[in-house]
């Protein structure tokens, strides 16, 4: 046997050990490995996308120009704040995303300009306007993208998710890749709460409180804000509370007349947890907060016995407990007609801290397991079923060849399982779509060879001569032929979405693999077979 | 040795303008196909569309007019449904609607779940996409096809002349549109699984004008005294047992697909099994005609 032959043979061999090594991870076998195989080999192999083994697919946006006006409400309140301080009466005032200052004054100017270089004044006459500046504004939003992503990263940490992805994509949006999820809805629940928890000043003094109506269905919220939004005075808003029949399911909803201001809010939290009511055995969260908010807690508790405190997460009130007391010792706690699961939740939520935006979801694509199950079996029966027929088809036209094209198109297969365990490449459904594809595709290079080698033969050369020219004449059109399927592979990885991105890695290394299949596989065992002894007739 | 095609001497290019008429309708049709879909006025899938897809599966058999009617009474509006009987399955369908996104899949499962408590379900999948995303879609989809289409002349300029790269184009761009064409008429949904198939088509059916011209250019060489057509000819006849046998076994594999695949890969097999046909067609009677149409002039004549 010529040397250049066994150095090929000995190359298939090679890399058909190393495709079984990669690709036994997804295998039964690898279970019965020894543990020093499991440790120091291959042992991730082909991973499966969301769509085969279910799971969560999400994409976020933040809105940014959220964060933006939250920041100008803070801005607002701290300059309040200084010029109360500093003895400067001046109304401030926030509409949007321009703060105004009125009457204006050298001295208000002079510390809207020492404490917040950020603002552009926009209007210097009688009063002064101000606004964010446009990098500022930028770069507050660029910040609250990276924020939510930690968030979120934050709270599917202690939700407990295997393997979760979680990166941010393009200008503001963010991307959740939870894989097995059993219960999606309460995951895009969990990420999507903005969390902002605030407590409030219910305003029971006013007289205008008295003339709410104690509850209304919902969806006629609109119309009731509409009709008392001049009655109320200027420092109040309506919130609602939410009462859920735990029987009927019925929802329905009660107005409170509460302080714009509020006078507590989550960020002074030390920690939330999980209680049971020992009296009622309902969940509850317990809050702790830190030291500046404990203090601040006992002031407020202090000052408003008496009164009620609403606590509020992102606009909706939990409860609105009356003071009966001033509270020391920093703690609080949230009750409502909890599930465990959602108490479990809102302390998660709110030990992960609030977003700084809120999030709006532009995407949602979420697999059942049972479906990816379904869809990996199908997909093995539609590969064998292929592969079969191929097979048959082969053997039948070609006869003996057929038997070699047979072997390579195994080869292939081989290859490219583990061509893909080696890269850990994730195999998706429309990957496997690929995969068959380029099962009936692989023979196209043999079938080209033999038709070639038919040629030579029709020309009365000797079955040795045939296969090397039809070889030789066919080695171009079979590149050629390749590029161009790679070509499309490309412009589909390129611009594809998960599912798609897996078509195009199966589809363009099964194309690949077979130019080696084709012209080291083939090839080899033609020249084994002419090696031994000059044919008198090929079998093609 | 079996043969299916034995020396065949079909005159393939003498029978041109009967295939023109043929690729005329096709191409009209998937153009009108693409002027629908850029106004909206296909079936387009949520991927691109934007709204909601959730796939149940029930316990027991159902009678797809009371899931109609639940919905209708629970106030959904403009939705419509597919089942899949012998699977107990049910594809609803919402376009984009005015609620907020993800709330609409909760009120149909809520409307599912009072209306029909005795027949359990669980959720096979959910799709949700938001208006944004589905018009980047849109582009990104238009974008990868015109990117394949320039790729694939660039290549074939470069490998063969230009006017051959002109030819695998048009022939190659025939074959999109017959698809589409054909999966516009049967009023079957255009979505990105779709877009994947005709680029996959277009993949696989410029191989298949790519081998009949790498025959035409080794022909011209040898057989300079003849003439082009009769050339092509040739050469075509010469291939046509490659190109048939080729196309059996990406046919045999794709129909594998079509009826074991499963529900979500049936389209895209139907897609595939159009795409190989008419790309085997288009191969034999498009590519080669347009080349001789385009230049009269013997190509590779300076090499």
């Amino acid at each position: 046997m010529k040397k250049k032959i066994l150095w090929r043979l000995i190359l298939i061999c090679v890399t058909v050990i190393l495709a079984i090594i990669f690709f036994l991870p997804n295998t039964p076998a690898f279970q019965h490995m020894p543990d020093w195989w499991k440790n120091n080999m291959p042992n991730k192999g082909i991973v499966l996308g969301l769509d085969l083994q279910g799971g969560l697919h999400l994409v976020f946006e933040v809105e940014g120009d959220k964060a933006v006006e939250i920041t100008t409400d803070r801005y607002a309140s701290r300059l309040r704040e200084l010029f109360a301080k500093k003895n400067v009466k001046a109304d401030v005032n926030v509409s949007g995303l321009s703060i105004t200052v009125s009457p204006s004054s050298a001295e208000a100017r002079k510390i809207v300009d020492e404490n917040y270089p950020t603002l552009t004044a926009v209007e210097t006459g009688d009063r002064l306007v101000y606004k964010m500046s446009d990098k500022e504004a930028t770069r507050i939003k660029d910040t609250s993208a990276d924020q939510a992503l930690e968030t979120i990263r934050n709270r599917i940490d202690q939700f407990g998710v295997s393997e979760p992805t979680i990166h941010r994509q393009g200008e503001n949006e963010v991307v959740v890749q939870l894989p097995g999820i059993k219960d999606p809805k309460r995951a895009i629940d969990l990420i999507g709460k903005t969390a902002q928890l605030e407590f409030k000043l219910v305003d029971d003094d006013a007289r205008v409180a008295a003339e709410l109506p104690q509850l209304i269905a919902p969806g006629e919220e609109e119309n009731l804000l509409k009709q008392f939004a001049d009655k109320i005075p200027e420092d109040t808003e309506i919130l609602f509370e939410k009462k859920v029949n735990r029987e009927t399911g019925a929802v329905r909803k009660f107005p409170i007349l509460l302080k714009k201001q509020s006078s507590l809010t989550g960020d002074l939290l030390s920690d939330a947890n999980v209680n049971i009511d020992s009296q009622f055995s309902e969940p509850y969260v317990s809050l702790s907060f830190n030291a500046a908010g404990a203090k601040l807690f006992e002031e407020i508790t202090g000052a408003n016995v008496k009164k009620r405190l609403a606590i509020i997460l992102d606009n909706t009130v939990y409860s609105a407990p009356v003071i009966q007391e001033k509270i020391s010792g920093g703690n609080a706690q949230i009750t409502g007609s909890f599930t465990m699961d959602e108490a479990k939740d809102l302390s998660i939520v709110l030990k992960a801290g609030a977003l700084p935006a809120p999030l709006k979801m532009l995407q949602n694509v979420t697999v059942g397991p049972s479906l990816g199950r379904d869809s990996i079996e199908s997909g093995k029966m539609a590969g064998i079923i292929g592969t079969i027929a191929v097979v048959i088809f082969m053997i039948f036209y070609y006869r003996l060849s057929g038997i070699i094209a047979d072997f390579a198109l195994l080869l292939n297969i081989i290859l490219l399982l583990g061509a893909m365990a080696s890269l850990n490449a994730t195999l998706t459904l429309p990957g496997i779509a690929g995969i068959i594809l380029a099962i009936g595709m692989a023979v196209d290079s043999n079938v080209l060879m033999f038709e070639r080698m038919r040629d030579e033969l029709r020309a009365g050369k000797t079955p040795r001569a045939a296969v090397d020219s039809g070889y030789d004449k066919a080695f171009w059109t079979i590149f050629d032929s390749h590029v161009t399927t790679l070509i499309t592979a490309a412009v589909l990885f390129q611009f594809g979405t998960g599912p798609i991105k897996g078509f195009a890695v199966t589809l363009s290394l099964g194309v690949s693999i077979n130019l080696f299949t084709a012209l080291v596989g083939t090839k080899s065992i033609f020249d084994v077979i002419n090696s031994k002894r000059e044919l008198k007739k090929l079998s093609i | 040795m079996i043969e299916l095609i034995k020396n065949t001497n079909i005159n393939f290019l003498g029978k041109r303008n009967i295939a023109f008429v043929f690729s005329g309708i096709f191409a009209v049709i998937g153009i009108i196909a693409i002027v629908q879909i850029a106004t909206g006025r296909a079936n387009l899938g949520i991927d691109f569309a934007g709204g909601t897809a959730i796939q149940f599966k029930f316990e027991k058999p159902f009678a797809l007019h009371e899931i109609r009617l639940a919905l209708e009474n629970g106030g959904m509006k403009d939705f419509d449904l597919q089942d899949l009987p012998t699977e107990n399955k049910i594809l609803i369908r919402v376009k984009t609607t005015e609620q907020e996104l993800g709330q609409v899949s909760d009120t149909i499962t809520n409307i599912l779940t009072q209306k029909f408590p005795e027949n359990k379900y669980v959720v096979d999948s959910t799709t949700v996409i938001g208006p944004k995303v589905g018009g980047r879609l849109r582009a990104d989809a238009a974008k990868a096809v015109a990117m394949a289409v320039i790729g694939i002349l660039i290549y074939v300029a470069f490998r063969f002349q230009f006017k051959f790269g002109v030819g695998a184009t048009v022939a190659t761009f025939h074959d999109v549109l017959a698809v589409l064409g054909a999966f516009y008429i049967m009023g079957k949904e255009i979505n990105l699984i779709l877009v994947t198939a005709l680029l996959t088509i277009a993949g696989y059916s410029l191989t298949d004008t790519v081998v009949v011209f790498d025959r035409i250019r080794e022909n011209l060489k040898q057989r300079q005294r003849e003439s082009v057509e009769a050339v092509m000819n040739i050469s075509i006849n010469e291939v046509l047992s490659r190109t048939i046998i080729t196309s059996m076994t990406v046919l045999l594999t794709s129909i594998a697909l079509f009826f074991f695949g499963g529900e979500v890969l049936h389209d895209f097999s139907l897609a595939m099994i159009m795409g190989v046909i008419v790309g085997t067609f288009s191969s034999i009677f498009v590519a080669s005609p347009i080349v001789l149409l385009w230049g009269g002039k013997r190509p590779f004549a300076k090499k």
